[in-house]
C-alpha cells in the first residue's frame, strides 16, 4: 500500500505511434517531387508491396536474433530455396498457372507455396541443430559458419536447378493492372500486399493472444529468465526458426514472382535490405520489423524512380538517419 | 570454517530441503564458490548474508542451473539437481527472484503473472491471496510492467515466483535500492508468505530485514561459508556481526 502511495502512478503509453507516423510522413515527403499524381500512387503502391515481402522475409530473422542473439548470414538461403522449390513445382503445372481461371491458378500456386515453406522450414531445422546449435552464444564463429553454409546452400542450388536465371511468369489472373482513371496499380502488388497483412496480423495474434507468443516476447526480453520460470528456451527458439525459415520461403516465392525470374544469387540480393529492415526497426521487434520493412520498400521505389542509381544507398542513408534518431531502431527491445 | 552455536543447520542435510555439500563454481577463468557447505532446513526461513562480491548470487544462480557446478552435490529435496538444466530445476518447485529481478518489461503485469502460472490459468484465489500484501499488482494489472516503479517490479518479481506453490524460494536481495517505507512493507509481505510452508533462502544486504524475518543464517565470505546458526544468535551479537558481515547495526539502518 505504501508503495502505491509513495510513487507516482504509472501511466499505460500504449504503442509508441512516432514510428508509425513515420509511413505517412515518408510518402507525403515524396508527392512533390514525384511529377504526377498517378505515378505516386503507383510508386507507394509499389513500396508498401515490396515493403510488405521484406517484411515476410526478415520477420523470422529479427525474432531469431532477439531470442538467441544469433545472427543467421544464411537466412537468405531458405529465400532463394523456397524459390526455386516453388518454380519446380509451377513449371510442370505452368498450364493451370496460364490458365485466365482464378481457381486454376490457385491450384498451381498452393501447391508451390506449401512445397517452398515445408522446404524451407525442414532446411532452418536441419540448420538449426547441425550448423547454429554448436555455436550459441559466439558470434564471430556464428558468422563465420552461416556464412559458410550460404555459400554451401548457393553451390547446392546450382547443381540441383543449375547456374542459369530461370523464368518464373505470374499466374494469369495476377498480372497486369488495374485501371482506376490516370492510375495502375499492378495486381500482383495488391496481392503482395493483403498477403503481408495476413501474415502480420498473424503473428500478432499468435504473439499476443497465446501462450507461445507471451514466450517468445518474454525470451527476447531475457532467455534465462524465462528458463528460470521453467520453460526450455531453445524449444522456442527451434520452432521460431522453423517458421522464420518457412516465412522466408514464402518471401522467396513471392519475390521471384515479382520479378519473374529466379536465380541463386537473388537471396544474397535481398539480404542486404533485410538488414538494413531489422536494424531499422530495432532487433528482435516484430512490429518495428513490419515499420521498417514499409519504409524500406518506400524509399526505395521513390528513389529508384527519381535517382535509380542511388536507391540502395537512400536505404543506407534511411537507416543512419533512423539510427542517429533511435540508436536501438525504432522499437528497441528492453534487453535485460 | 567456523559453526557456531547448535542450531537446525548443524547437521547439513538432516531434515533439510536443500543441501549443498562441496560446491565449486567457475565463472570463465575465475574460481567463484570454493567449496559451499550449507543446508536450507524445510519450512524455514534461511538467510544468505555477506559482504559484496562474497558469492551469494553465484550461490543462487548455481542452484538454479544457471551456472554449472564444476564439483560439489546440490541435493534438493532428494535428488542431485547439481549438472541439471535451469527448466528441470525450475519445474522441482523452485521460484527464484534475480538480483536484477528479471521483470519482463514489455508484457504487462497480467501476462508476467500468467507465464509464470506454469501449470494452467491462474488460481485466482491465490491470485486475491497476493493482491492481499502486494496491492499495486492489482492496480496497475494491464499495465507494461516496464513502467512500474521500482518497489512494484520487485514486487511483481516475487508475485511471480509464488504464483504457484512452490517448495522453494530463492530470493536475490529484494530491497535492493527500494525506499525504506517499500522495505517495511516487503517485510510484512514476507511475513505473510512465511506463514505458508514455503520455504525460503533470501539473499540479503539489509542486516535489519534479515533479522526481521530470518529463523537461521548462513554466512559467506570469498566463496565459502564461514558461519551457520540462528538468526537470532547472530542478531543479538554485535560483535559477531561486525566479524562476519564488516557491518556494526548503526550504520546500517
Ligand atoms: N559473470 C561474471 N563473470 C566474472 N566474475 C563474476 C561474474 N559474476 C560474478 N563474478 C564475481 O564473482 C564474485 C562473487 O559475485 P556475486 O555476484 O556472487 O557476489 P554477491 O555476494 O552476490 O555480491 P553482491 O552483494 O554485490 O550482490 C565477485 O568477485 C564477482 O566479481
Ligand atoms: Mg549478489
Amino acid at each position: 500500500m505504501s508503495a502505491t502511495k509513495t510513487s507516482a502512478a504509472p501511466r499505460d503509453p500504449g504503442i509508441d505511434k512516432i514510428p508509425l507516423a513515420l509511413i505517412p510522413l515518408v510518402a507525403l515527403v515524396a508527392l512533390p517531387l514525384i511529377p504526377s499524381l498517378p505515378t505516386w500512387v503507383t510508386l507507394t503502391v509499389a513500396g508498401l508491396a515490396m515493403g510488405m515481402m521484406i517484411f515476410i522475409m526478415a520477420s523470422g530473422l529479427t525474432l531469431v536474433f532477439g531470442l538467441m542473439d544469433v545472427m543467421n548470414f544464411a537466412h537468405g538461403a531458405f529465400i532463394t530455396i523456397g524459390a526455386f522449390v516453388a518454380t519446380s513445382v509451377l513449371i510442370p503445372l505452368a498450364r493451370w498457372s496460364d490458365a485466365d481461371s482464378l481457381w486454376m491458378n490457385l491450384a498451381a500456386m498452393l501447391p508451390a507455396i506449401l512445397a517452398a515453406m515445408a522446404v524451407a522450414g525442414a532446411l532452418g531445422w536441419f540448420f538449426e541443430r547441425v550448423i547454429i546449435k554448436p555455436v550459441y552464444g559466439q558470434h564471430l564463429k556464428q558468422i563465420l559458419i552461416t556464412m559458410g553454409g550460404l555459400i554451401v546452400a548457393e553451390q547446392l542450388i546450382h547443381v540441383i536447378w543449375g547456374p542459369d536465371i530461370i523464368a518464373l511468369p505470374k499466374p494469369m489472373t495476377l498480372r497486369g493492372s488495374f485501371i482506376l482513371g490516370d492510375i495502375a496499380i499492378g495486381k500482383y502488388r495488391i496481392a503482395a500486399v493483403v498477403v503481408g497483412l495476413a501474415v502480420f496480423a498473424a503473428m500478432f495474434l499468435v504473439l499476443n493472444r497465446t501462450r507461445v507468443g507471451l514466450l517468445i516476447r518474454a525470451g527476447v526480453e531475457d532467455g534465462e529468465m524465462v528458463e528460470a520460470l521453467g520453460y526450455r528456451i531453445r524449444r522456442v527458439f527451434i520452432g521460431v526458426f522453423i517458421a522464420g525459415s518457412a516465412l522466408a520461403g514464402l518471401g522467396g516465392v513471392m519475390w521471384a514472382l515479382y520479378q519473374e525470374t529466379v536465380s541463386s544469387a537473388m537471396g544474397m540480393q535481398v539480404m542486404i535490405l533485410i538488414f538494413i529492415v531489422i536494424i531499422i526497426g530495432g532487433l528482435g521487434s516484430v512490429g518495428g520489423c513490419f515499420i521498417g520493412a514499409l519504409l524500406v520498400g518506400l524509399v526505395a521505389n521513390y528513389v529508384g524512380f527519381l535517382a535509380p542509381k542511388v536507391a540502395l544507398g537512400s536505404n543506407i542513408l534511411l537507416m543512419v538517419l533512423i539510427l542517429l534518431w533511435r540508436p536501438q531502431g525504432l522499437y528497441p527491445v528492453a534487453k535485460r | 570454517m567456523r559453526h557456531a552455536h547448535s542450531g537446525p543447520l548443524k547437521q547439513a542435510g538432516e531434515g533439510a530441503l536443500l543441501a549443498l555439500t562441496g560446491v565449486n563454481t567457475h565463472i570463465g577463468h575465475y574460481h567463484i564458490l570454493q567449496g559451499v557447505d550449507f543446508a536450507v532446513a524445510q519450512g524455514g526461513f534461511t538467510m544468505l548474508l555477506g559482504r559484496n562480491g562474497a558469492g551469494k548470487t553465484t550461490c543462487l544462480r548455481t542452484i538454479m542451473g544457471m551456472w554449472r557446478a564444476s564439483a560439489g552435490r546440490i541435493i534438493f529435496d532428494g535428488a542431485d539437481i547439481a549438472g541439471e538444466e535451469t527448466p528441470a530445476v525450475a519445474r522441482r518447485g523452485i521460484g527464484y527472484v534475480p538480483e536484477a529481478m528479471g521483470i519482463f518489461a514489455g508484457l504487462s503485469v497480467a501476462e508476467n503473472l500468467t507465464l509464470a502460472a506454469r501449470d494452467g490459468p491462474i488460481d485466482t484465489s491465490r491470485l486475491e491471496w497476493i493482491f492481499g500484501f502486494f496491492p499495486a499488482l492489482k492496480k496497475f494489472w494491464n499495465l507494461p510492467a516496464g513502467n512500474l516503479s521500482g518497489g512494484q517490479k520487485q514486487m511483481l518479481a516475487v508475485a511471480r515466483a509464488i504464483i504457484e506453490p512452490r517448495k522453494l524460494l530463492l530470493i536475490d536481495e529484494p530491497t535492493k535500492g527500494l525506499a525504506p517505507a517499500i522495505i517495511g512493507h516487503m517485510i510484512e509481505a514476507f511475513r505473510e508468505l512465511k506463514r505458508t510452508d514455503t520455504t525460503i533462502l533470501l539473499v540479503e544486504q539489509n542486516f535489519n530485514f534479515a533479522r526481521a524475518l530470518g529463523d537461521t543464517v548462513a554466512v559467506m565470505d570469498s566463496g565459502r561459508i564461514i558461519h551457520t546458526g540462528a538468526m537470532a544468535d547472530l542478531a543479538g551479537d554485535p560483535g559477531l556481526q561486525q566479524q562476519l558481515l564488516g557491518l556494526s547495526l548503526d550504520a546500517h539502518q
